[in-house]
Order: C-alpha cells, then sequence, then structure tokens
C-alpha cells in the first residue's frame, strides 16, 4: 500500500513554522517513515508543476503556514486545497494573519514606496517598482502581485483544522502529528472540521502560574523599563500582557520568564476579537474614575492597535485600516 | 440619495433605557435614527459590540448609563467609562473617526436629555456622513489569479 502523502508550504510567513516542525527532534523520523512528502518549499525541492499533475484530494494532509498577502499565496492555497483529504491552517499567520496582518495598518502603495523609494538604505533614482509583468528580450515574464490586504488563509479557502502559534510549540506539533499518524493508521474518525488542535479552549491564564489579586495601576510600563516581580500578575505589575485574549496551549513559557503574553496563541474559544477583549481587560486594572486621569493612563500604552492585535489583525472584527 | 444615519444605542437597564422610555410617553420629538438594544448594564457593553456593529453597518454607537455615582450595579458604569477612551484609540487606529463613538450618562428621569442627546449625536453622524469599510476586505473572492509557471 502507498504511503499517505503530506504537503508543507508557506505563503507569507517567516519560516519559523517550518523550523518548529523539524524541532519535534526524533519524531520527525516517524513522520518521514509514515507519510511520503510531495512538498516542502522550505525543506525539499519539489516544484509546483509535480503537484498541479497529483490527482484531487491525493494528499492525505497539508500543513499550511504562512498569511495569504499575494496571487502566488492564493494560488497555491487553492490548488492545495483541491488536492487534499485534510488541510489545517498551521501557526498564528495562517490562522489569522499573524505579523505579516499588521501590514493592514497601512496599505500596498504605501509599503512599496517605502521599501523601494524611502527607507533610509534604498538608493532608488530611477524609482524603479517591481512590476507583476515585464517584457524581456526572452518573452515577457512574471512575478506574484502583491495584495492591498492580507487574509487570513480561512477567509479564502475552506480549512478543517487549526493548529495556533508563532510558531506552534513543538510538544503540541509532536502531539497532533502523533494523533494523526494514530488516526490514519487505526482508522478512528477524524476530529470534527474547525476544531483547533494543539491548543485548549481557555485563555493563557488560566495557565499563568502567577498570583491575581485586584490590584489596580496608575501607569503602564513596557518590559525595559525595569524588573518584574517573579510571582504576580504582570497586568498588576502595568506591563500590557495579552494572556486575558490569547489562547492557552503554549505552556505559559512567556509570561512564566517574565515577558508579557504577546498574543500569538490566536483567540480563546469565547473571545471573537483580540483587540476588544484587551480593552475589556485593560480597562479593568486602570485605577481611576476621573476622565482626565482616565486619559492619561491609557495614553501610556504606546501603539494600542498594534499591540493588542499583533497577530490577528486580519482577523479582527474590522480587519484593517480604512482609507 | 440623502444619508440616514444608522445609530446602534446601547442603553442600560436601569436608567438610559428608562429614560428613553420616558422620552416616549412624554411623547418628546427626536430622529428615528437609533436602533435601541436593552443591555443590563454600560459595564456589560464589550467594546466588541461596538466594533462588530460598525463592521455590520452602524454609523455610529451611541452608550448610555447611569451616571457615575448611581450604577445599580454600583460601578459598571466606571468599567465602562475606562474601555470607551481606549476602545476610541482603537477606531482611530483603524481609520475610523472616534466622533462615532459617544458615551452619555443618561437617567431614568431623564427624557429630555435623552432627546438632545440622540437628536446631536444623529446630527453628528450625518455630518461625519456614511462610514464606509473597504469592501475589498470583506468579499468572498478576492482577486483572480494568473496560474504560474
Amino acid at each position: 500500500m502507498p504511503k499517505p502523502k503530506l504537503a508543507v508550504y508557506w505563503a507569507a510567513s517567516c519560516g519559523g513554522c517550518d523550523i518548529a516542525i523539524l524541532d519535534i527532534e526524533d519524531k520527525i523520523l516517524a513522520v518521514a517513515d509514515f507519510f511520503d512528502l510531495c512538498l516542502w518549499p522550505c525543506a525539499a525541492d519539489f516544484k509546483y508543476a509535480d503537484v498541479r499533475a497529483m490527482d484531487d484530494k491525493s494528499i492525505t494532509l497539508t500543513l499550511f503556514n504562512g498569511a495569504i498577502r499575494n496571487s502566488e499565496n492564493y494560488e497555491i492555497a487553492r490548488l492545495l486545497r483541491g488536492k487534499s483529504v485534510v488541510l489545517a491552517a498551521f501557526g498564528s499567520c495562517a490562522t489569522e494573519g499573524g505579523i505579516p496582518g499588521l501590514a493592514n495598518l497601512t496599505g500596498k502603495e504605501a509599503i512599496l514606496d517605502y521599501v523601494y523609494i524611502k527607507s533610509p538604505s534604498t538608493v532608488n533614482p530611477d524609482k524603479i517598482y517591481p512590476q507583476p509583468r515585464c517584457k524581456v528580450p526572452e518573452g515577457e515574464i512574471y512575478i506574484p502581485e502583491m495584495w492591498n490586504t492580507v487574509r487570513a488563509l480561512h477567509q479564502v479557502i475552506d480549512v478543517d483544522y487549526i493548529i495556533p502559534g508563532c510558531p506552534p510549540q513543538s510538544d503540541q506539533i509532536a502531539a497532533v502529528v502523533g494523533a494523526v499518524i494514530d488516526i490514519l493508521s487505526t482508522g478512528k474518525p477524524l476530529p470534527p472540521k474547525g476544531t483547533v488542535l494543539g491548543a485548549s479552549e481557555k485563555s493563557c491564564c488560566d495557565e499563568c502560574p502567577r498570583k491575581r489579586d485586584v490590584k489596580k495601576i496608575t501607569k503602564f510600563r513596557r518590559p525595559f523599563e525595569g524588573p518584574t516581580d517573579p510571582d504576580i500578575c504582570l497586568m498588576e505589575q502595568g506591563l500590557v500582557c495579552l494572556g486575558p485574549a490569547t489562547r492557552s496551549g503554549c505552556g505559559a513559557k512567556c509570561v512564566s520568564a517574565g515577558m508579557p503574553c504577546r498574543g500569538c496563541y490566536s483567540l480563546p474559544a469565547n473571545v471573537r476579537d483580540q483587540g476588544a477583549k484587551m480593552v475589556s481587560a485593560l480597562a479593568s486594572v486602570v485605577d481611576s474614575t476621573d476622565p482626565t486621569e482616565i486619559d492619561r493612563i491609557i495614553a501610556t500604552i504606546p501603539d494600542p492597535v498594534g499591540t493588542f492585535y499583533r497577530f490577528s489583525l486580519a482577523e479582527s472584527f474590522l480587519r484593517r485600516k480604512q482609507a | 440619495m440623502d444619508f440616514e444615519p444608522k445609530i446602534l444605542g446601547l442603553l442600560c437597564n436601569w436608567c438610559s433605557y428608562t429614560g428613553a422610555d420616558l422620552a416616549g410617553t412624554a411623547r418628546m420629538k427626536y430622529p428615528p435614527n437609533v436602533y435601541t438594544v436593552r443591555v443590563m448594564c454600560s459595564g456589560r457593553v464589550d467594546p466588541g459590540f461596538i466594533l462588530d456593529a460598525m463592521r455590520a453597518g452602524a454609523d455610529g454607537v451611541l452608550v448610555c448609563g447611569c451616571h457615575p455615582g448611581d450604577c445599580h450595579y454600583v460601578e459598571g458604569n466606571y468599567k465602562c467609562l475606562r474601555r470607551i477612551p481606549l476602545t476610541k484609540k482603537l477606531l482611530e487606529g483603524f481609520g475610523i473617526d472616534p466622533r462615532r463613538l459617544r458615551l452619555e450618562w443618561v437617567s431614568a428621569s431623564e427624557g429630555g436629555r435623552f432627546k438632545e442627546v440622540v437628536t446631536e449625536f444623529t446630527e453628528q453622524i450625518r455630518a461625519l456622513g456614511p462610514l464606509k469599510l473597504n469592501d475589498w476586505a470583506f468579499a468572498e473572492q478576492p482577486l483572480e489569479v494568473h496560474e504560474a509557471a
């Protein structure tokens, strides 16, 4: 019997998700044993043409990482959706836009203008921009076209499962991969569509070892502005911690090490918008009932939208900055 | 076509909803643009309600609660008081005029004040114009793609 096929793809991503897969250490050998790899641009040289030539639904599992921000990302997402039986959004970018989603706070023109004209390290007197199509002596060549808006994977294709995290923690990946192998080899039923794998339903605060009182604060501060108490809730020490608005599953690694949660594990099951949830949570630690004083305290948060939606802007209610 | 603002009004059960009711029973005239939703307390207003309403087509959101010190649940309206300015900052970050969101205190006896608040806020939203969200960000089908070699 032929082995089941596995595809791993990166769209708009940094490559960290691919590295996280390799980080499952010796279990990667079990993966290689069980699956026949058919596409993994980060690790092996397969061609899109080979994938196109495959029959529909011939790939058993696709792990898709990265956001959708250009025509190539979208094209391959659609291609892999057609060829795959099970397709999982892998990592924050595919799940909810991730860091690339922050580009939705500006737009395509502003980004190209900065990168190709204004950035201090650029010399471009002829104002040459990348063109999607270009005529050369050998014929017309083209590169993918960049979109104005970055999207999460499920906003453009049907997604079966979600594996959040930036990147997903390797112990969680190993558990998910182990479960997949178990299901495929024993014929057990798959979990219901839309299930979040490798994470729990609750918030990061539920995993957090720190002690929470009802202490209120009169100033927000940033991590570099002095040491933190190792046992007390970071929010009560004035740090903007996204724990209340973030799904648990990471093992509360950042908060245990004294860094406030950055919000990478996507939204808990009962939250629909990470920023809105953070506004609620932060408002409850602000120590004032005077509008002027409240304004002063919240003005000490430098970049509310960029901080509260660091990973989930493309998946928020409003999705992008309006023109 | 004339622009008629669509405004979501989130009114607290104990003061503002009763105040709005009073404006009605006293037959005060005010613009019909506010679609009211009764909530148990202004402290129950999750900022997500506000953002979701704007995504769903509201041009403005009006939140009304009991005057400071009068909350039925002691300090629910203070929670609201702290959330609204931060929610306005989010709106600014998304390129939406924060004047589209307003928090007002209206007590159960202030039917006249409810009328004034609604009239004034409706005029403000009318002046700001319709809230147009970028349709493309929500479109079901994105751009055509050309098949790469």
